[in-house]
């Protein structure tokens, strides 16, 4: 399956999603003026994914900004990683947060608790 | 030409420049503007407040709720624009921004045109907003966000409840009515230190 790799923007995050190399990161900060655009090809990269996953996907979120329109995108993709997981493969997310980004902490609990998908949590300096 | 500048209003630049000087400095004003609104503006103001903030030494936590709330504040206006006017999604979107500060947080405060539905929307959704406690703003958000339907350009109604619970603070706003259509709408948000 072909990988989806995209270089961060100043308001686009860096995406790698490489199933072959079972790389699943977001790094950076998202706030497009078109949030559709931008995450209507990841999803479609996780649908066509979703037919043959690989057996433990571990998808890591860095980001150090979303605005709200991209909260709902961001949703999105975690409620697709449920789906993975509801057909019985193992699924974890990894948020990574800065030491003092309460905001972006409380942003990772919030998701842990909408979706049914292991949350682990990792500050960074 | 020479007829249209003998006829133009003569503008009094030194005053203007040593007034604008006068009405920033004396109401504690960081960054005033006035005109388009558009991703370009935004990307632009939201890096130079964050850069005022930082050289000021200010807590990176109080600039990153600054920074938030402008994004939103400026999205929403140019986004909530086009989507409302889906006969001409090329039309521009103008306002006005200020960010301003006193000893305790900072004031970030929009002015923008709109017409009486947008107006009628947007005090049914203020209200509401301003009703709930952080609590229930959190459970709105999340409903929104699992429910909501994100419009054309991706505006999906989050910002003014996230601004508010990110806050901690309620709401101020204003409509100024302009004529039988149009109302001046002026947020004001307020972001504790």
């Amino acid at each position: 399956m072909k990988p989806l790799y995209l270089d961060a923007t100043d308001e686009t995050p860096e995406v790698k999603l490489d199933k072959d190399k079972n790389i699943f990161e977001f790094n950076g900060k998202s706030l497009p003026e078109d949030v559709v655009t931008f995450y209507n090809p990841i999803m479609d990269w996780l649908d066509e994914y979703s037919a043959n996953l690989n057996d433990a996907t571990e998808v890591k979120f860095r980001l150090d900004y979303f605005n709200t329109a991209s909260s709902k995108m961001i949703l999105d993709i975690l409620l697709k990683l449920e789906e993975f997981k509801d057909s019985g493969k193992v699924v974890k997310v990894k948020w990574y947060y800065a030491e003092d980004d309460e905001d972006m902490e409380e942003a990772g609990a919030e998701y842990a608790e909408i979706v049914n998908v292991p949350f682990e949590y990792e500050s960074y300096s | 030409m020479i007829a249209k500048a003998n006829t133009a209003k003569k503008i009094d630049y030194v005053g203007l420049i040593l007034s604008c000087h006068d009405v920033m400095r004396s109401n504690n004003l960081n960054l005033v503007y006035e005109g388009e609104i558009n991703q370009n503006i935004t990307k632009a103001f939201t890096a130079l407040a964050e850069q005022n903030l930082n050289e000021d030494k200010e807590e990176k936590s109080v600039v990153r709720k600054v920074y938030h709330v402008l994004v939103e504040c400026l999205q929403n206006i140019y986004k909530h624009t086009d989507s409302q006017n889906p006969d001409s999604p090329g039309k521009r979107s103008n306002g006005v921004l200020l960010l301003g500060h006193d000893d305790n947080g900072y004031i970030v405060s929009t002015g923008n045109m709109v017409d009486l539905k947008q107006k009628e929307i947007l005090i049914d959704l203020l209200d509401n907003i301003n009703s709930l406690d952080g609590e229930e703003l959190n459970m709105l958000y999340k409903k929104k966000m699992r429910d909501g339907m994100l419009s054309e350009k991706g505006g999906a109604g989050l910002g003014f409840i996230d601004i508010s619970r990110k806050t901690n603070s309620k709401l101020e706003y204003h409509f100024e009515t302009i004529d039988e259509n149009k109302s001046f709408f002026i947020l004001k948000t307020y972001i504790a230190k």
